[in-house]
């Protein structure tokens, strides 16, 4: 089973309901940080052996003798990342999305393509866990194709828990394209329920079963109660706000370890969704 | 020599446009036969991603020598700069003010882009 953790809000706990229930489940599990602009799984576990791997993508480069400024790559580029004119291009390579596309439709085969490193993958173990860690390069925009590498680490015969970045936007379809399962972790205030309702037209549009957790019960109002309860979404796990569970994330601590009346119900919470993928 | 101002409107009355990547259309004027053509930014003004480079690419086939607007973003800025054109940087309301004001040559040229990108 692949479970995707997203969220359209930042900050609400997808990292802490990816990383406890990937301990509470006491098996062999992949527990992939596709938060590749600032990946913190890490912080959270003791790991070991770590492997890093570049990640590159294909850009082009344009040889000015034989480029007779016809202008056909810029206007099939959809990123305006390449432009010709006279008798030469200029390619801005941080608006370029790798798809080769100018190089296809070039004449006279000015264009080839180079690799440019946009970020890593990083692996390595900690106890039952396989952790792969995608990672942005400081100053690259697009974190699509390392979501993607760091996606194809992925092995079928282990169960999968994908921690996704906060929003709706490519980063996060990119991730819970493929996944079995998506949990929006949301919290229970006016901007908490605003951003749901954009991951659930969002995950609804992509056709992924899907469920909500909330966290930080007591704080806010009723209404992303109401609203799932009005929709048909299923609230998964509600996860009071509890300070202990403050104190313990701020120390890089796992909650199901420093409070363990908590390790159940991450681990219901995965076999209810184990026995619903099945 | 033609000179490109961007504009929202079609004639020489028309406002100077202060954007350069996004301004709806471009004012070519022939400074020999003192005629102007308008040219379309539609490309530019709706891309979603590098307007300022879709934006330069039509003026630079256009032949230009010059263009006058209000900033330039640094893509923009380093193709016009590649197809030879020079960019004058001006605050007039009109494209009208703003030919007058290069004929008698009172418009600084500008050596580096006016913005940041994306702004």
């Amino acid at each position: 089973m692949i479970l995707a953790v997203a969220s359209g809000k930042g900050g609400t706990g997808k990292t802490t309901v990816s990383v406890n229930t990937a301990i509470a489940i006491d098996i062999p599990v992949q527990l992939l940080d596709c938060d590749v602009e600032d990946p913190n799984t890490h912080l959270f576990l003791q790991t070991e052996g770590a492997y890093e791997e570049t990640v590159s993508i294909m850009i082009p480069e344009v040889d000015d003798s034989l480029c007779n400024g016809c202008g056909e790559c810029g206007r099939f580029c959809e990123y305006n990342a390449i432009v010709s004119f006279g008798s030469t291009a200029i390619v801005f390579d941080d608006m370029c999305h790798g798809c080769g596309g100018c190089k296809k439709v070039c004449p006279t085969g000015a264009i080839h393509e180079i690799e440019k490193r946009i970020g890593s993958i990083e692996t390595s173990q900690a106890g039952r866990i396989r952790l792969i860690q995608g990672r942005l390069d400081v100053g690259m925009a697009m974190s699509p194709p390392v979501i993607r590498r760091a996606k194809a680490h992925l092995r079928d015969d282990v169960p999968a828990i994908l921690d996704a970045p906060p929003g709706t936007s490519c980063p996060v379809v990119t991730t819970v394209l493929g996944a079995d399962y998506v949990i929006l972790v949301t919290e229970p205030t006016p901007f908490g329920l605003s951003d749901l309702k954009l991951s659930v037209s969002m995950i609804r549009e992509l056709g992924v079963p899907f469920g909500v957790v909330i966290n930080r019960i007591g704080i806010g109002d009723t209404r992303t109660h109401d609203f799932c309860r009005d929709s048909g979404i299923p609230i998964l796990l509600e996860i009071p706000d509890d300070q202990r569970i403050a104190e313990a994330y701020s120390r890089g601590k796992l909650i199901v370890e420093e409070i363990p009346e908590y390790r159940p119900l991450f681990k219901s919470l995965y076999r209810k969704l184990e026995k619903q993928s099945n | 020599m033609k000179v490109v101002f961007t504009t929202s409107g079609d004639n020489l009355k028309s406002d100077l446009d202060n954007r350069f990547g996004r301004a709806p259309r471009f004012i070519v004027y022939d400074l020999e036969s003192k005629s102007f053509e308008v040219i379309n930014n539609d490309q530019g003004m709706n891309a979603a991603h590098g307007a300022g480079v879709r934006a330069a690419e039509i003026v630079a086939r256009t032949g230009a020598d010059a263009i006058v607007t209000g900033n330039c973003g640094p893509k923009a800025f380093s193709v016009l700069r590649a197809a030879g054109i020079k960019v004058f940087s001006s605050e007039a309301s009109t494209v009208e003010e703003a030919l007058e004001n290069f004929i008698s040559g009172t418009l600084k040229e500008t050596t580096a882009p006016t913005v940041e990108r994306y702004w």
